[in-house]
């Protein structure tokens, strides 16, 4: 099994521990994936709202080099980078107006893209692709009595809903019962907007977000979160001290990437899945896994 | 009807018209051009343009040429048939000419509405009126079929629509067949405490009706039965109903409910109770059902489920009423009209997890409100929460599954003013308990409505102006422990709100019935692309089907109220009895013809025939079409591998001239 691998910007700083984490972790499924060459940042939610037409461009051009580099799919790990690369196949195959200004863009660099290359957040490629009964067949440590909290954030499936519910998504859910832990499937929260950028203009504003987000997985008793973004994952952990500081809470929950808690289920170690570049310490998730 | 004779060719004077249908047609197509380029046309004796073709001035043009240039074919070229060719072929007719002689050419839905640029459109015209014109020298008269009807009415659904169109019916003296699925007649509304805007127990004006039509000599009342197959045309309709098994002689049984004191099964979710309260295995399923006779369902009774059981109903019932032998019956009826009143369902509000439904007690469905609203319902008429305490603070919110582009498009209509009516009669059982009703717009738009809503303002109940976002149980606060967070923003205030509630009730939409489509396949008319029946036309057909002699009224065609849903029944009731009350009816003649000269005896023909109007004579060894069946779908003149079977008025020649027309340009 192979797949183009676009790890998105985040990934070479804050988000470092993804692209480690998720690296190790296919290794360990036996996935192949070939990161695309000379990519470029997706342009992210923001640049949309001020230039829309530059923004599919520069997305595209990500898109036009995928198309170019192979035939395989294009396994995007980052939900804002996933939303944005999909976005852009949606209005290029709406519009054919979009689709020639886009082209006209990347005419100027010598690129084309035909709108088809298929963009696939990596939560599908596992479960929809490699499957839950051969995923739970490569567990080699079971997550038995970790409660986990899903916590798929606001661009996971919304808006289109290509793989789950825009809603409600479970996939994350299926995925963590699959490999034996105790999934916190409704906790509220778990598909809302942790403030996202909204932490450096307005920090109250997303503090607010993050302490209803905390309060819903600590309530529900959670041992861990698990994210599917860079920005959620910074929100949630970096931020958890200063969430306590404005609203007198005492929160102390790991927060980790999903794929640094199922790498370990896989087999692959702590140091591998980059787990000591977390500021809550997961020590004590690690521990609980039992041997 | 041999259908090859040569095209009387040099003798064809045809008239050409071409409705401007105000800036429909010639707001898109240059008329002027067409036409003084149809004047040209062979056969073509005239060529006219009008600016609305069907007003009495345009029907007249067609009437004078008729008259004074003996004009012998006719092309109309305006709107869809399914429109106007009624009217035409009616002008024909009064001036002399056989109506089949005159052809529609649709140059509004098929061309000027559908087609963005002016010169396009005006080729387009051309070419569907040429092909018109190449056609209609083909063209034969034809005489209408004139059937007899069946004086006799079935009304589908026993709801407030159904039992008001009975009534009326039964009144001319007609004989009504009132077919219900479930045990008794009454619908959604016998479920409802009070009716908005004026607050009458729905009871106290429903239930006179329903014994009404439960005593009516010319009301067959066919409870707890379904409509399995239906067969036949306008004025002749036959239906296959079945009676479902009620496992209780309904002739011996008084509905005493002695049967249901003593049954040992005593807790099976009541149905009409949505649920909260609880029946047994025999049950009548409110106190004032129509029959008044009991059921025992098959599903919970111990006897029925071969289970041991020592049979108190049977010992408690004093007529022996109770036949577990009992089996479903099918019943043949013959009837010349049917009005479908199938009603709707509630839109199932946990297809919208954000509002916890299924998930939160104490968050309820609209219906649910209603029967814990309702004296005899499961709470005796308390509003109480799931711990039997009462509400400091009710929420209700609108629109839910209603204009929403993830579920249903539309406004039901109806949710506005029932979830007022709800807020009202919290405020008079607990004038103490808070009420915020959560609106996207108030839509009261009724007689006596918008007064309605001022009066529940002034009553001091919250309007806030804002969809409701989520549901939740994570209190943030001291406050909200143990409480219900309804979020939302309101849009006048401009600030996100957090509102406490202890109920949260769920105004859901009106859905399509689960079945309306297949029902729909059953009578053999459609669904609107909103799931719900289809009317023949949205504004002056709507209690008619595309199928003659079926009309429709109430929910099933669309959400409405219950003075809509009496009023449309009303005019249901009229339309069927404007058919049933003549001794005949005329059917189209575009029927199919076997030749038994060249009829092979192959059988095909008579297996594809979805109407069963096609029997094969055993004696002569041909196939024989019923006329009267024939619907005229030409399924048999497409599948005969000798080409045998010809429909009158789609013969070959005619449609080959019609293609020969459109490409000819």
């Amino acid at each position: 099994m192979r797949y183009l691998y676009y790890p998105g910007c985040s990934s070479e700083a804050t988000g470092k521990a993804y692209d480690i984490s998720t690296r190790a972790m296919m290794e360990k499924l036996g996935v192949e994936l070939v990161e695309l060459d000379d990519w470029n940042c997706c342009g992210a939610t923001s640049y949309f709202n001020v230039r829309e037409l530059d923004s599919f461009a520069i997305a595209a051009r990500n898109l036009a080099i995928a198309q170019k580099q192979g035939d395989e799919d294009l396994c995007v790990i980052c939900n804002a980078c996933y939303t944005t690369l999909a976005k852009t196949n949606r209005y290029i195959e709406e519009s054919p107006e979009v689709h020639e200004a886009v082209n006209g863009a990347l005419g100027a660099v010598d690129r084309s893209y035909d709108g088809k290359k298929a963009v696939r957040h990596i939560m599908d490629v596992l479960v929809n692709d490699i499957g839950i009964e051969a995923l739970g067949e490569k567990v080699t440590r079971r997550l038995t009595g970790i409660k986990v909290a899903p916590y798929y954030g606001c661009q996971y499936s919304r808006p289109m809903g290509a793989f789950d519910d825009p809603e409600f998504p479970t996939t994350m859910d299926t995925f963590f019962t699959a490999l034996g832990a105790d999934v916190i499937t409704d906790y509220a929260g778990k598909s809302k907007c942790c403030g996202g950028m909204m932490m450096l203009t307005k920090e109250e504003g997303a503090l607010r977000l993050c302490h209803e987000l905390l309060e819903g997985a600590h309530k529900a008793g959670a041992d861990v979160i698990v994210c599917a973004c860079p920005l959620c994952e910074m929100n949630l952990e970096g931020y958890q001290p200063r969430v306590n500081k404005a609203f007198g809470t005492d929160y102390d929950i790991p927060v980790m990437y999903f794929t640094q808690l199922a790498g370990l289920a896989f087999g692959a170690s702590p140091k591998a899945l980059a787990l000591d570049k977390q500021i809550v310490s997961c020590d004590r998730v690690v521990a609980a896994i039992p041997a | 009807m041999s259908g090859e004779e040569e095209a009387k060719m040099p003798e064809d004077k045809i008239a050409v018209y071409f409705c401007h249908c105000g800036s429909n047609i010639a707001g898109k197509v240059d008329v002027d051009k067409v036409v003084a380029w149809a004047a040209e046309q062979p056969n073509v004796t005239v060529a006219r343009e009008y600016k609305y073709m069907c007003s009495d001035p345009g029907q007249d043009l067609i009437k004078d040429d008729i008259q004074k240039l003996g004009v012998n074919r006719v092309v109309v070229a305006a709107c869809s048939p399914t429109m106007h060719e009624p009217t035409f072929r009616k002008a024909a007719s009064d001036a002399g000419l056989n109506p089949y002689l005159l052809q529609m050419a649709n140059v509004r839905e098929h061309c000027s509405w559908v087609t963005e640029d002016r010169d396009e459109a005006t080729e387009k015209a051309m070419r569907i009126l040429n092909a018109q014109i190449h056609r209609l020298p083909f063209n034969e008269a034809l005489d209408p079929i004139e059937v007899p009807v069946n004086p006799a009415v079935m009304v589908v659904g026993g709801g407030i629509a159904g039992i008001e169109a009975a009534l009326k019916l039964s009144a001319t003296g007609k004989k009504v067949y009132l077919v219900e699925k479930k045990p008794s007649i009454g619908g959604h509304m016998a479920m409802f405490d009070k009716t908005f805007p004026t607050l009458d127990c729905a009871a106290c004006i429903l239930t006179p009706k329903m014994s009404a039509a439960g005593k009516d000599p010319n009301i067959e009342m066919l409870a707890y039965s379904e409509v399995e197959e239906v067969e036949g045309y306008v004025g002749n309709f036959k239906v296959k109903v079945r009676k479902k098994a009620r496992f209780v002689n309904t002739d011996t049984c008084t509905g005493c409910g002695a049967c249901i004191e003593a049954c040992v099964v005593r807790k099976v979710p009541s149905e009409f109770d949505q649920g909260l309260g609880k029946r047994s295995a025999v049950y009548i399923p409110f106190p004032q059902a129509v029959p008044l006779r009991a059921t025992i369902d098959a599903a919970n009774c111990l006897t029925l489920k071969g289970k041991k059981c020592k049979q108190p109903c049977v010992t408690a019932c004093g007529p022996g009423a109770i036949d577990f032998e009992q089996q479903d019956e099918v019943l043949d009826l013959e009837v010349g009209a049917i009005i479908m009143a199938t009603g709707f369902e509630l839109w199932e509000p946990d297809q919208d997890p954000r509002y916890g439904y299924g998930k939160l007690d104490n968050v309820i469905s609209s219906l649910e409100f209603e029967r814990i609203s309702n004296a005899s319902g499961p709470t005796g008429g308390h509003i109480v929460c799931k711990n039997g305490e009462a509400p400091k603070s009710v929420a209700i919110l609108h629109c839910i599954g209603s204009r929403d582009q993830n579920h249903q498009e539309f406004c039901s209509r109806v949710c506005c003013m029932y979830s007022l009516k709800f807020s009202h009669l919290i405020k008079e059982h607990l004038p103490d308990t808070e009420v915020y009703e959560l609106y996207i717009d108030m839509r009261c738009y009724g007689k006596g409505y918008e007064e309605f809503y001022r009066r529940l303002m002034d009553e001091g109940v919250h309007m806030v102006r804002g969809r409701a976002a989520e549901v939740t149980d994570l209190a943030m606060s001291p406050e909200e422990e143990g409480r219900l967070i309804v979020k939302t923003e309101d849009t006048l205030l401009g600030i996100v709100r957090r509102i406490p509630a202890d109920m949260v009730i769920l105004s859901s939409g009106l859905s399509p019935a689960k079945d309306a489509k297949e029902v729909s396949q059953t009578f053999g008319f459609g669904c609107s692309g909103n799931g719900f029946f289809l009317e023949r036309h949205p504004k002056l057909e709507p209690v008619s089907t595309v199928t003659d002699g079926i009309f429709i009224a109430g929910c099933c065609q669309y959400p409405k109220d219950i003075p809509d849903t009496v009023a449309q029944a009303g005019a249901a009731a009229a339309c069927a009895l404007a058919l049933v009350d003549n001794p005949t009816v005329k059917v189209e003649p575009t029927v199919s013809y076997i030749d038994p000269e060249k009829c092979c005896g192959c059988h095909i023909c008579v297996s594809v025939c979805p109407h069963t109007a096609i029997q094969f004579n055993e004696e002569k060894k041909v196939a024989e079409v019923i006329t009267a069946a024939c619907k005229g779908c030409g399924v048999c003149v497409a599948a005969c591998g000798s080409n045998v079977p010809q429909q009158a008025g789609y013969l070959d020649n005619q449609i080959f001239a019609e293609i020969e027309g459109a490409m000819a340009l």
